[in-house]
């Protein structure tokens, strides 16, 4: 039982979701019961996300809306929830770095000032080029033996000090 | 005792309860107060607010009452420390981020965490860091958002998702910045949206047309009836002095448990519509010029005697409207009596039942096993009832539909068959032949296919329990509406379903008690020696030497608008009784008499399922407006006709219940011929249209709020992509809309739900008054 608005007019999801995009959620879509469409929300929502820059606009997650059978506010409820989906537009590469609380023990603090005084933008912004989004890192990233650490573009950087976080950022294209 | 029911012991208080009850509905029952936000009686358990946690003796900590289920032998405290520490803990989080604006809000007063935090709340706040503002979003003329005063109790969402069925309010974003919304902007489309006004706790979403107008402790409250639709709502208006300030639901489980549509909560705005009438007025050198009441009913009384008379009375009349305008017409020696403005096909109104139900309560729509809904938007034209089937809906009843286009829906529906009006009889002709019903009373039937959709809604229908087949709005406006009814006769003897009607307004069924049709008196007894009078239809076609018009906008009520103003200009003897002064009765009235509206006369609305309901009047009419009865009173004795003099409406409605005494109910008849077969029109493009949610009747006409909201904007020319394509239209250009010479102009909406060869454009607005029949040929170009 959907509760889809049928007032509501979804775009076709095969217009505004690339090829590969959709098979990619239709292949999920294949481990979930057909009436459950839904259950494959996170899933498509990544996959909308990298299709895009890294950021969710209105109109992919209303196709994901239609591609899955859900109204589009429970799209946007999830989206809105997860950190890991962004709503507006952000940098290429997304830096993350932890400040949990065994990061901040090792001093993650300078850490975080470092970038952002290197990049003359705050938590949560993206650098006018459109190169690096700081993320604001809600979460333990569940590396702490390597405090501090960050991930930029899904990948863990441990024991940082100022030097190895610009040695990381300037390689960066 | 059944192994289902226990004893608890709540307060010290032994209490019965059902095995695995919650335990807020046990307290609740037993009169002990637990307080709550986010529990609402109609709605899923959420427990999400904290605020109902109770003590249970071996429990660890305190639980909530809402989402406890009743164990045998419990022992619950509501009032000791633990529970009101608990509470208390509670209400403190609860306000750390609600602003202190009660004095600015529409809530005081009557608000629910004002009222807990009186009891549960401390004086001051340990809490000393900035609180969160939530920037308001616009979501629609109906509903106000202040939304920095939400407390997250989801009330508004779960109404959403589990009643209306559409889901537009959401929770996005996570901890101190979750906000409820619709995250985009856009206005809200259920047509019961305003119900999210009654169940929000704080003063979130409050009722736009009302703001800032009045606090709730100045108002006075009085039990009414909605008269917009054949569920009669109950409600209750309030009235700040003498003017309505606003209308909320009243509850009948039975009715329309707690909830109002939009329609019943926001018409009252129409009632100090500009046109609202408060003086007579009679035509003098062709212009109606205001006069006195003893000049304008003498004007009225020459002209009623003047010659042959038709009266025309609107369904959403009152009873008692309806049975003096059919009284007085008779008095005059007149049958042409008729409510049925909208219908085209009359000819099997001699087997129709005495009056049009649904054939059984508004609680067995939510326990159907199978329907099949003929030409019917139930879910704009009787929104409550609409909510109900969604109950049977959801619980796997298989629902199907044949109608003219395909309508937004709020449940899944079984089979949706959407075809041209013209094939509606071969549709349903083929669903009655696959079920097996005899149909050799129909002449010249056409050898119709069936397919796997027929199969599978009449298998469903034969199968079901509880099976029903309705006849909604738009087959009664159908112009092959006696075969609609035949075949849907045919398909319920033989699936054994039961045969609904949807009457389509407030009182449809109580017209035809009252006797406001020509061929039936009061009671539904028919008039014998072919003495029955003409038709609407027929009333509307060629003009009498004078028409009483009793709540009619004949530009908006007619089936054929311009037809119908035709004839009215071509009459010389044109008397109105209405509460506005509408752009027709402006140009086709000679006399009019200033009637009280709703809210200001006694008036008794006949519902769908039968129930007589009766609401007084509570606020007076503006300057000269009198009631109805009254008028028909003071009319009747300058006609010097005996028989009118009342000395109270209720002597009406008593008169004619003793004339109603034996009717039996059913909608089951027997039909002596059924006509021809008319074929389908295929080579031409065709109008259809409805009278749409918010163009029933003269108030909600006029309520500026509802006619402002998405369901108010119906003025277009709807067609199917590739109908737009052929006439090189393109979304919202504008285009020429052509009957028989007459042109209007309308923007064009590209809705894939019309069916080819169609083009959808309603009636009963003004921007297309000017046009002809709603079902019949058209041309569409562009402007």
């Amino acid at each position: 039982m959907s509760s889809v608005p049928a007032d509501v007019q979804l775009p076709d999801p095969e217009t505004v979701l690339n090829e590969h995009s959709i098979q990619e959620i239709d292949e999920w879509l294949t481990r979930y019961p057909e009436e459950r469409k839904q259950s494959a929300v996170l899933a498509a929502l990544s996959i909308a996300q990298h299709q895009n820059q890294g950021w969710l606009s209105t109109e992919l997650m209303d196709a994901v809306a239609a591609k899955l059978d859900m109204p589009p506010i429970a799209v946007y409820e999830v989206a809105s929830f997860y950190s890991m989906f962004e709503t507006k537009p952000v940098g290429r590469h997304c830096v993350a770095i932890c400040t949990n609380i065994s990061c901040m023990l090792m001093g993650s603090d300078n850490i975080v000032e470092h970038v952002q005084d290197k990049y003359g933008i705050k938590l949560g912004e993206s650098t006018e080029d459109g190169r690096i989004y700081l993320k604001v890192e809600e979460e333990c990233l569940a590396a702490c033996a390597g405090g501090p650490m960050m991930q930029v573009d899904h990948v863990y950087h441990t024991q940082l000090t100022p030097q190895k976080v610009d040695e990381i950022l300037d390689a960066l294209d | 005792m059944s192994d289902d029911t226990i004893q608890i012991t709540v307060d010290g208080t032994p209490l019965t309860a059902k095995r695995g009850q919650m335990l807020i509905e046990v307290t609740d029952a037993a009169g002990i107060d637990v307080p709550r936000f986010c529990y609402h009686k109609k709605l899923s358990i959420a427990a999400n607010c904290r605020m109902c946690l109770v003590e249970v003796e071996k429990a660890p900590k305190p639980l909530p009452a809402c989402a406890t289920p009743c164990m045998p032998d419990m022992v619950v405290h509501t009032d000791s420390k633990v529970a009101r520490d608990a509470q208390k803990g509670t209400m403190e989080f609860l306000l750390i981020n609600h602003p202190l604006d009660c004095p600015i809000c529409d809530q005081g007063g009557e608000c629910e965490l004002q009222d807990v935090a009186m009891g549960y709340g401390n004086g001051a706040s340990q809490y000393t860091e900035g609180k969160r503002v939530v920037f308001d979003k616009y979501i629609g003329p109906l509903i106000a958002t202040e939304m920095t005063r939400c407390i997250h109790c989801t009330r508004c969402v779960r109404f959403g998702e589990e009643i209306a069925g559409i889901r537009e309010l959401g929770a996005t974003g996570r901890g101190e910045n979750v906000r409820i919304g619709t995250y985009i902007e856009k206005s809200v489309v259920s047509e019961v949206s305003g119900n999210v006004i009654d169940i929000c706790p704080v003063g979130a979403l409050t009722a736009r047309p009302s703001r800032f107008t009045a606090r709730a402790w100045e108002l006075s409250q009085q039990p009414g009836v909605s008269p917009h639709d054949s569920v009669g709502s109950n409600i209750f208006i309030h009235m700040d002095g003498s003017t309505v300030n606003r209308v909320v639901p009243r509850d009948n489980e039975s009715i329309n448990e707690v909830w109002i549509a939009d329609r019943d909560r926001f018409s009252y705005q129409g009632l100090s519509s500009s046109d609202r009438l408060g003086t007579p007025m009679v035509r003098v050198d062709g212009e109606l010029q205001p006069t006195d009441w003893s000049t304008a009913l003498a004007a009225a009384a020459s002209k009623l005697k003047s010659g042959t008379l038709g009266v025309l009375t609107s369904a959403s009349n009152t009873l008692e409207e309806l049975y003096l305008s059919q009284k007085l017409g008779r008095a005059l020696g007149s049958n042409n009596i008729d409510h049925r403005l909208g219908q085209t096909d009359f000819s099997a109104q001699d087997a129709a039942p005495v009056m049009p139900w649904l054939g059984m309560g508004f609680n067995d729509l939510e326990t159907l096993d199978a329907a099949l809904l003929i030409g019917s938007n139930i879910r704009k034209d009787q929104p409550i009832a609409a909510l109900r089937l969604r109950k049977s809906a959801i619980k796997g009843a298989a629902i199907s539909f044949i109608n003219p286009r395909g309508f937004p829906l709020h449940f899944d529906a079984a089979e949706i068959i959407t075809t041209r009006f013209d094939r509606m009889v071969t549709e349903l002709y083929a669903v009655a032949k696959a079920a097996g019903a005899d149909l050799s009373a129909m002449q010249d039937a056409p050898d119709v296919d069936t397919d796997e959709r027929h199969e599978r809604i009449a298998e469903s229908l034969k199968q079901g329990e509880r099976a029903a087949v309705f006849l909604g709005n738009l087959s009664v406006q159908h112009p092959d509406y006696s075969r609609l009814q035949f075949l849907a006769n045919a398909l319920a003897r033989t699936t054994g379903a039961t045969l609904a009607m949807l009457p389509e307004r407030a009182n449809t069924a109580g017209a035809w008690l009252a006797g406001a049709v020509p061929h039936r008196e009061a009671g539904g007894v028919a008039i014998q020696g072919g003495n029955a009078g003409m038709d609407a239809g027929q009333l509307l076609d060629a003009p009498l030497q004078s028409y009483l018009l009793v709540g009619i906008e004949p530009e908006l009520d007619a089936a054929n608008p311009a037809l119908a103003m035709k004839t009215l200009q071509a009459s010389s003897g044109v008397v109105a009784i209405s509460a506005f002064l509408s752009e027709g009765l402006k140009q086709v009235a000679d006399v009019v008499l200033p009637a009280a509206a709703f809210t200001e006369t006694f008036g008794t609305y006949v519902n769908a399922t039968g129930n007589w309901q009766s609401s007084r009047g509570v606020t007076n009419p503006p300057g000269d407006a009198r009631p109805a009865w009254k008028i028909f009173r003071v009319l009747a004795s300058e006609l010097e006709l005996e028989g009118f003099e009342y000395n109270s409406p209720e002597e009406i409605t008593r008169e004619l219940q003793s004339r109603c005494g034996g009717i039996q109910l059913g909608n089951l008849t027997e039909f002596a011929t059924v006509p021809g077969f008319a074929a389908a029109r295929d080579a031409q493009l065709l109008r259809a249209g409805e009278t749409p949610i918010y163009a029933t009747d003269p108030v909600v006409r006029r309520s500026q709020p509802l006619q402002k909201s998405m369901d108010g904007k119906q003025a277009m020319a709807s067609m199917a992509a590739s109908v737009a394509r052929e006439l090189s239209l393109s979304e919202g250009d504008n285009a020429s809309v052509r009957q028989n010479g007459l042109v209007v102009t309308l923007p064009v909406r590209i809705d894939d739900n019309v069916p080819d060869g169609c083009v959808w454009v309603p009636t009963g607005l003004p921007e297309t008054a000017a046009l002809g029949e709603l079902f019949g040929t058209i041309e569409v170009s562009k402007a």
